[in-house]
């Protein structure tokens, strides 16, 4: 007979000292390994558990602005560095690393109505209420030295707002209309203007650098080819938009901030849809800014809170807020994808966390795995409805919570109508409206 | 040019052009033939070959099953999902290449029969630490014994009728406790590890220290005659001869369910360690399934004319070995049709049944073991010939496999038998799940991991990946609900408008020709699929007809 038995040498099983690691070996045979699906069930409740028990965005705030803050500006080469402007006309840089003011300059009289720093970051231009650009220098004056701008341009007319070129020595500002200035000379280059309001905000994009967008009061959000010196298209929506701003990944995507508490993400190339709308705020949405990734944005409006959205869905991730934050007016993603800044009407710039339960500092690779095992587990069981539940759920203020409410009732009212109306009408008399195209009143080219 | 939004139904989006491109499967470069210094060509190019049945080992998407139309974003990403699978599946089956031992085995030379080979014979031909593994204990005083194996395989409990019990690490023979409960012991069982044990003694359930200090007596569960772990839910099942199966959750400490199986006495009772379903076997021939989310079994399956007196189930949950007072012993299929897939007739009823990690099936007929293989891993014990026969000096009263070594346990009732089974044990642990050779801290972090993913009973089911199934009832529920609240159906298809053209061709007759020529396409493609369903209907209808006919075929639809 040949007969050979199932025998191991521990030798091969365990270890020689107490200073060598202990042996594991692996098989995957999936007979050795069953209830795969209700074990990693089981894990991604537990993940999604953690995620939330994890949850503590808030960072700090930066104090010391004596008038609720209007706009702030990230610094292109330094992520520590970010620059404010108050409604006092005042100007400060604050380094985020030590949450502590680093240089405060009285830049106008009356509201700072826009501030943007050049590209190469050496100097930043501001805008106030008393109808001067001025541009500054980035280091902070010399020993002995004053304060003073690099240069002062008079306009005749307010502006309210101010961008740079990405990658020329050119920047835009608008107020009555757009003017591109070069910044050698004190006159505009070329002015443009299609319809008679004024116009609250301008943006260039940053992977077409000739394009510019801007928002009116007229309740359209136009764009501007640099090179023609033209108006190309305008879309006119129900309500006015506050702000735009460019996705950094796609170069023909921009959302914008609306006063109907949406936002509106467009395709430049076909305007007459937008590509999503986001619901979730319930008040005027007054600032927007996109991650570096162009996956996701953050929002500020009037209701003091603050929300994360990606751009393909609708609803928002997270929402942020605190008993003392009132309304946000301005809100900025650091360059580096880990944090959100936000400046509100009570003086005070606030530091966030854009991943509400992520852990800051440098991971060991072990921490790292399990994170991503953790993220992709909660990935794969979202959609069941305990997992679901629990990461959905968040705590909102009374007010939001209560206008929510409410919203909701008045949008129900209006669908059972409108329902109502399909139902008991002519079959092809009554049209049925997308959501999406809903707002838009007209695109013109 | 103003360009008012078009009036009219909404039609379904048509394919966004800022979607990211479908992701194709990553295709294999076939690199060239790598040059040596030497000039020599490797003569076997690419990779090396797959066994394709190693690598079917290692897939769990289910390629029969329909799912409901989806999208073609869903469609897309499920295909993605698919490719992504059959490579990963053949990445794991080379991976198999790492595993260090082989399975045992014993043949026979020509002609010779594997049943006539005595114990004695092998532990002569065996090496001598295997050769150490064989060993009988001889304990006639204390009455007929019933054992476990822990999970790890490493140590072994017995408990003998009159109330002895013990514990020891049966590799190295070392004792861990061994105490007399001043009871009845009727089964004995190790908790998740072996640091517990439970007995079931004459009136209550005790729960034991491996050290024989008493932890737990349990007095809810009264009268058990029998006790199974299910060791990923923290789950003790007790039959008890009030007929109650009792689930009682070892973690926490609380009675889970407590189910009536009004079936009178329950002493016959094994786990599918596939799904954790517990078969209970009646003396009216059938097994019953049972669940503790369930009042009522799962499922009942009539396997024998008198009563069942033997269940157990292999531990890939396909086949079920039953054994009944008809002298029968069938083997059933779990996993597909429960039909009998073989059957044998016994000269002596086998009273106990057990499975080995391998497939292996050991039966215990008086004081006669008997144990039949089958092909290869996956198929079921052919009982044409034993492959192992044993007498011992006692009524076998108890059967456990050793989980990681090629060794019967038998409890008789002259003490313990452990026989030489080659080929019986799986050879490869996972060193993660269990691993008999784990120190102290090893233990303490895998119980930890173990109790942090344990899996809530009412997850217990007879397909135990029910939940990555897509739940199609919710999925309809959830269109009903949306075409009721919006009014109409967004995914309806929407009538086809023909698209205005110039230089004339938008004239009324062109347009109805238009729309006259897709009503016509439409058509046929119903046409066409009726007509393919016409056939399957047939078939159906076929086969009733096959049978003999019946006085009741004239109800048949």
């Amino acid at each position: 007979m040949k007969v050979k038995m199932l025998s191991r040498n521990p030798d091969n099983y365990v270890r020689e000292t107490k200073l060598d690691l202990q042996r594991v070996p692996r098989n995957y045979d999936p007979t050795l390994h069953p209830f795969e699906v209700p074990r990693e069930y089981v894990r991604a409740l537990n993940a999604t558990k953690l995620e939330r028990v994890f949850a503590k965005p808030f960072l700090g705030s930066l104090d010391g602005h004596r008038d609720g803050v209007n706009c702030l500006a990230k610094h292109p080469k330094s992520l520590a560095t970010v620059l404010s402007g108050a409604c006092d006309g005042e100007v400060r840089i604050w380094n985020l690393t030590k949450r502590k003011c680093i240089r405060t300059i009285q830049a106008h009289e009356g509201f700072v109505r826009g501030i943007c720093t050049r590209f190469c970051g050496t100097s930043f231009f501001t805008v106030g209420d008393d109808k001067t650009v001025k541009q500054w220098k980035m280091d902070g004056p010399g020993y002995g030295e004053e304060e003073e701008p690099l240069h002062t341009i008079l306009g005749k007319t307010v502006y309210t707002g101010i961008d740079h070129h990405w990658k020329e020595a050119v920047f835009a500002t608008c107020g009555q209309q757009v003017d591109i200035w070069d910044e050698q000379r004190t006159s505009p280059v070329c002015s443009m203007t299609w319809g008679f309001d004024s116009i609250s905000s301008v943006k260039f994009n940053p992977i077409e650098t000739f394009l510019l967008g801007s928002c009116a009061s007229d309740r359209n959000i136009v764009l501007y080819d640099m090179r023609q010196a033209t108006p190309l298209k305008k879309v006119i929506l129900d309500m006015r938009t506050n702000t735009i701003c460019w996705n950094p990944m796609e170069a023909f995507i921009f959302t914008a901030a609306n006063e109907d508490y949406n936002l509106y993400t467009f395709d430049m190339r076909a305007l007459d849809t937008p590509v999503m709308v986001h619901m979730d705020h319930v008040s005027a949405v007054l600032d927007v800014d996109y991650s570096p990734t162009g996956k996701e944005f953050v929002s500020a409006s009037f209701d003091k809170s603050v929300r994360i959205f990606p751009v393909d869905k609708s609803r928002s991730r997270e929402v942020y807020h605190t008993k003392r934050m009132q309304h946000v007016i301005c809100v900025k993603w650091t360059s580096d994808s880990k944090y959100i800044m936000c400046g509100s009407d009570e003086m005070n710039i606030r530091l966030w966390k854009a991943n509400a339960s992520e852990k800051l500092g440098v991971l060991t690779s072990r921490e790292k795995a399990a994170k991503d095992y953790n993220q992709k587990l909660k990935e794969k069981f979202q959609h069941h409805p305990h997992i679901k539940g629990i990461a959905c759920h968040c705590h909102l203020p009374k007010s939001i919570y209560s206008q929510i409410q409410e919203q909701r009732i008045m949008k129900e009212a209006r669908r059972r109508k409108e329902v109502n109306r399909l139902k008991h009408s002519k079959p092809g008399s009554v049209s049925v409206v997308s959501e999406k195209k809903k707002h838009i009143v007209a695109v013109v080219k | 040019m103003e360009t008012a939004p078009k009036p009219g139904r909404d039609v379904p989006p048509k394919k966004n052009r800022l979607q990211a491109k479908k992701k194709k499967p990553r295709e294999r470069r076939n690199l060239e033939p790598q040059r040596s210094v030497s000039g020599a060509q490797d003569p076997f190019p690419g990779p090396a070959p797959v066994p394709v049945e190693v690598a079917r080992k290692f897939r769990r998407i289910d390629k029969s099953k329909k799912l409901p139309h989806s999208k073609s974003k869903t469609r897309s990403r499920l295909e993605v999902a698919e490719a992504e699978e059959e490579e990963i599946s053949i990445k794991a089956a080379r991976s198999e290449l790492l595993l260090a031992e082989e399975p045992g085995f014993l043949e026979g030379e020509d002609g010779e029969d594997t049943a006539k080979i005595r114990q004695a014979d092998i532990v002569e031909a065996v090496d001598i630490a295997s050769a150490a593994k064989h060993f009988d204990l001889n304990l006639r005083q204390f009455g007929p014994y019933r054992l476990n194996y822990s999970p790890t395989g490493r140590h072994l409990a017995f408990g003998g009728r009159r109330g002895h019990v013990a514990t020891l690490d049966w590799v190295t023979k070392r004792l861990m406790c061994e105490i007399n409960v001043m009871e009845a012991v009727r089964d004995i069982r190790f908790l998740h590890s072996e640091a517990l044990l439970a007995v079931a003694q004459n009136r209550w359930l005790h729960i034991y220290d491996n050290q024989g200090i008493e932890l737990h007596c349990i007095r809810r569960c009264d009268r058990v005659t029998r006790l199974e772990f299910l060791p990923f839910h923290f789950l003790l099942a007790t039959a008890s001869e009030t007929g109650f199966l009792t689930y009682l959750d070892v973690s926490v400490g609380k009675i889970m369910a407590a189910l009536n199986a009004r079936a009178g006495r329950l002493d016959v009772m094994t786990k599918n360690p596939y799904n954790a379903v517990i078969h209970l076997g009646h003396s009216n021939g059938t097994v019953s399934l049972w669940s503790p989310a369930m009042k009522e079994p799962l499922a009942k399956i009539l396997c024998h004319r008198g009563g069942v007196r033997a269940v157990a189930v292999d531990s890939t949950g396909t086949y079920m070995a039953t054994s009944g007072l008809d002298h029968q012993l069938k083997i059933f299929d779990l996993r597909g049709t429960f039909q009998p897939l073989g059957a044998r007739t016994l000269p002596q009823g086998a009273g106990h049944l057990a499975f080995s990690q391998r497939g292996l099936l050991a039966a215990g007929m008086g004081d006669v073991v008997n144990i039949w293989a089958g092909q290869g891993k996956a198929s079921p014990p052919s009982l044409e010939q034993p492959y192992l026969t044993h007498r011992l000096s006692g009524h076998v009263h108890g059967l456990h496999f050793c989980p990681f070594e090629d060794v019967l346990g038998v409890g008789h009732n002259g003490g313990i038998t452990s026989m030489l089974v080659p080929g019986a044990a799986e050879p490869n642990f996972d060193g993660l799940e269990s691993n008999p050779y784990r120190s102290q801290k090893q233990r303490q972090e895998w119980e930890v991991k173990a109790l942090l993913e344990k899996v809530p009973a009412e997850l217990i089911c007879l397909d135990p990946r029910a939940l990555a199934e897509v739940d199609v009832i919710s999925l309809e529920q959830e269109k009903k609900e949306r075409i009721e609240r919006l009014g109409y159906d967004p995914e309806a298809k929407a009538p086809f408008q023909p698209k205005p053209k110039q230089k004339g061709r938008s004239s009324t007759a062109s347009l109805v020709k238009r729309k006259r020529k897709v009503m016509d396409e439409e058509h046929r493609d119903k046409v066409r699929q009726s007509l393919e369903q016409q056939p399957q209907k047939q078939e159906k209808k076929a086969k009733p007809l096959r049978a003999r006919p019946s006085a009741l075929d004239r109800f048949v639809r």
